[in-house]
């Protein structure tokens, strides 16, 4: 019961993690693909905006991850960053250019310098989420032996599947971006913006669901026992949910429901993770440690639970409080975007 | 006392680079503890400010916490990353460390989190809430962050207490067992680690900010602007520098008690001594002083390296520099930050010599290097244990290669970082300085 509790609170920040965190990757894609300055400012100003007071809180939720997996699943833990520990530590290399030149870019003063650190803080926002991406591709793949860097250094995440869930990953973020944009946009009333996100959400949104149909090819093929998993029980459920609420984005993205699109955009992308740990169950690294095995004694568990319930009561309404003050554009000062 | 245990994943690593690791940890850690400080002590420094405008209405006192608080974001924005380095170089470089005991240490770690959250937050409301909230919520909102910073730093400092005195486990049949989540947290190290480090904190931060105002006035920039940041941040550093030395001398205290290997690295004594003298600089020594600095007792027995086979001895020369370094930098401070209460305790006005100005300059950063030669006596000094007297540093670490790779890249991203870092900040000071009436 312990574990899986344990398991259940990994997840949830997981998904905090890939939703909220993924989306600010995203929006560096489209940092990436805005155009030139002249043309690419106004996006590139918004997404400054939306992004400035809430990045490092939607950040944290890694290292959430992280330490509950540590300290629930220490064996597990172990294995896997010292098997994946080249993704990982380009992943982590990644954060560390987005995020400071992210920081950074505001006290540029010239156009090369911006260009400069905004050109690192976009390129890094899409290798991050790529290279987490393929980390836990390589995990889902079975690659991840129980050991002190047992698992192939480079095979392990270059697989099909692996490079799979990478592309997936950036693709995800950027979609959840756009549409969060366009909602953002539209809270605004910058009309443009909303078209400019409104399109490419729908484009990132399509692209994605393709992706995701074609995965699932890779996946019969790489991992039978995942494509098992993902094709019956709670897995099926979750995948139908994903679909259903991806297919409800478009629907919503189509008919200028903004707001609406935010959850159905989320609730798509956290049924993939579900569906993902449904499918993989009792496994946590397959095909060998499984939950109970990886997991760390009762009494850890249970302080790591109670300590996470507490934290989670003040937590949670500080979040909703710095959300609520974000979109409703009361934390912008100096950061409004040029019309 | 407990046995040693190695790892649990499998055979010791016999990792060729385990040096290069150590480095890498260092160099990291490095990074991110000067910043940790600002996390510690800016938020309250940037809040008293604040609490100035509001109780007298100047506008000048608002202006100025503005603009801390905007360097203030973007110390904690490289701090965020560069902690995220160390998140991840826990297992990158020490999986064994962590398959072993994460579930021991983690709930420090667990805690830890929620406090980070908190800071994350609350800071991003807090600066970019001035022109939208009321000022009585403004103010309000620095209090989680001061407090996230202290339960932060509370925890994490658990986890190094803990690793230097190993408690809520016991080793049976070469597993761990018994595991005390709350026994591991609330460790004996605890208490004196995080008295010393918090203090840190504010002087690393204090002096640091001091350092800038000195700087400026030596330019000739003595206007009332520059005259309040200077005052403000020299009050912080009045009030802990010679706090520190009391603090300072109990972590001396309890190292002697429970880690005698660690001291007499610290001292380079070869021998265990009656009466032990303590060496000021090479060659002169002060006779029986040890004794009574490390028991507060001139006779007493201090013990040496020769109390332990040589593969359990830390490396000496490196722990006994960086302690006197320490010792010596933090006595300066103190004298300092005495120099200034004085003078305004009797004449309500700074020092006038230009001296005192020349050594805030010096004082900012060698107060980081006290900061880095204490945290070189304690890490260092506690080798070869990761975990102490329970756990070998070498059993510790990642069985993966590329440890050379990983900390060249990683030396180059910081040289860039700190370098892009340093010309923003300044830049952010020699902007237009903006009071609102």
């Amino acid at each position: 019961m312990l574990p899986e509790l344990a398991a259940a609170l990994m997840l949830v920040g997981l998904t905090a993690y890939v939703v909220l965190g993924g989306a600010d990757f995203g929006a560096g894609f489209w940092d990436l693909t805005a155009g030139g300055a002249e043309r690419g400012a106004p996006v590139r100003a918004m997404i400054k905006r939306a992004m400035a007071p809430v990045w490092e809180a939607n950040h944290v939720w890694l290292i959430f991850v992280l330490v509950v997996m540590w300290t629930a699943f220490p064996k597990a833990f172990g294995s896997l960053s010292s098997t994946l520990a080249i993704p990982l530590f380009l992943a982590a290399l990644g954060i560390v250019l987005r995020g400071g030149a992210f920081a950074l870019k505001g006290e540029a003063a010239t156009i090369a310098e911006a260009r400069a650190l905004g050109a690192t803080f976009a390129l890094s926002s899409v290798t991050v989420p790529f290279f987490l991406g393929a980390s836990a591709g390589a995990v889902a793949a079975g690659e991840v032996p129980v050991g002190n860097a047992a698992g192939d250094e480079w095979g392990s995440w270059t697989g099909a599947l692996p490079l799979f869930v990478g592309v997936l990953a950036v693709v995800l973020g950027a979609h959840l971006a756009a549409v969060f944009l366009g909602a953002d946009s539209q809270r605004a009333g910058r009309p443009e913006l909303v078209r400019a996100f409104r399109a490419r959400a729908l484009g990132s949104g399509l692209v994605a669901g393709a992706l995701a149909i074609g995965g699932l090819a890779i996946v019969s093929s790489e991992a039978p026992r995942l494509y098992d998993g993902l094709t019956s029980g709670a897995g099926l459920a979750c995948v139908v949910a994903s679909a259903a609420a991806g297919v409800a984005t478009l629907l919503l993205e189509w008919r200028a429901r903004f707001e609406l699109a935010r959850y159905t955009a989320a609730v798509a992308v956290a049924m993939v993770i579900a569906g993902w740990a449904f499918a993989q169950e009792p496994y946590m690294l397959p095909p060998g440690l499984t939950l109970d095995e990886a997991a760390a004694p009762d009494s850890a568990l249970a302080a790591l639970l109670i300590a996470a319930t507490a934290g989670m009561a003040l937590l949670v309404p500080a979040l909703v409080w710095l959300f609520r003050l974000a979109v409703s554009g009361r934390l912008a000062y100096e950061e409004e975007p040029r019309p | 006392m407990r046995p040693v245990i190695d790892g649990v994943l499998g055979d010791p690593a016999n990792q060729d680079y385990l040096l290069q690791a150590r480095q890498m940890q260092a160099m990291s850690f490095a990074v991110h503890i000067p910043l940790v400080c600002f996390g510690i002590a800016f938020p309250a420094m940037v809040v008293f400010m604040e609490g100035l405008w509001l109780r007298t209405g100047d506008p000048l006192y608002r202006a100025l916490a503005k603009r801390w608080s905007k360097a203030m974001l973007i110390l904690f924005a490289v701090g965020v990353v560069t902690g995220t380095i160390l998140s991840f170089e826990m297992g990158l470089l020490w999986p064994e460390f962590m398959a072993r005991f994460g579930d021991v240490f983690g709930l420090a770690f667990g805690i830890e989190g929620f406090s980070f959250f908190m800071e994350a937050i609350f800071i991003a409301i807090y600066v970019y809430g001035w022109d939208r909230l009321s000022p009585r919520t403004h103010i309000m909102v620095g209090a989680p962050v001061i407090a996230a910073g202290f339960t932060g730093s509370f925890m994490v400092i658990s986890v190094n207490g803990w690793m230097n005195q190993p408690a809520g486990f016991s080793i049976v049949d070469g597993k761990v067992a018994d595991v005390e989540p709350l026994a591991a947290l609330f460790n004996k190290n605890l208490w004196h680690e995080l008295a010393h480090m918090y203090l840190a904190g504010f002087v690393v931060a204090a002096f640091l900010v001091a350092s800038v105002y000195a700087f400026a006035w030596l330019r000739g920039r003595r206007d009332r602007r520059h005259l309040v940041g200077l005052v403000v941040a020299l009050s912080f550093a009045a009030l802990v520098a010679p706090a520190q030395v009391l603090v300072g001398d109990w972590a001396a205290r309890t190292v002697a008690d429970r880690q005698p290997v660690k001291l007499a690295a610290m001292e380079g004594l070869e021998k265990t001594t009656r009466g032990a003298p303590f060496e000021l600089f090479a060659g002169i020594e002060v006779p029986r002083a040890l004794s009574l600095l490390a028991f507060h007792d001139p006779n007493a027995t201090v013990r040496g390296l020769d109390t332990v086979p040589e593969r359990d001895r830390p490396p000496s020369t490196i722990v006994k520099i960086s302690f006197r370094a320490m010792v010596a930098i933090g006595t300066g401070l103190a004298a300092l930050g005495a120099w200034f209460a004085w003078v305004w305790w009797r004449r309500r006005r700074l020092p006038r010599s230009a001296w005192f100005h020349r050594a805030l300059v010096a004082a900012g950063p060698l107060s980081l290097v006290a900061l880095i030669a204490g945290w070189v006596t304690t890490e260092v000094g506690r080798q070869p244990w990761v975990v102490y007297e329970v756990m070998r540093t070498e059993a510790a670490v990642t069985g993966a290669s590329g440890i050379p790779a990983g900390f060249t890249a990683l030396s180059l991203v910081y040289a860039a970082l700190a370098a892009i870092a340093y010309v923003m900040l300044r830049r952010l000071a020699r902007s237009e300085f903006e009071v609102e009436a």
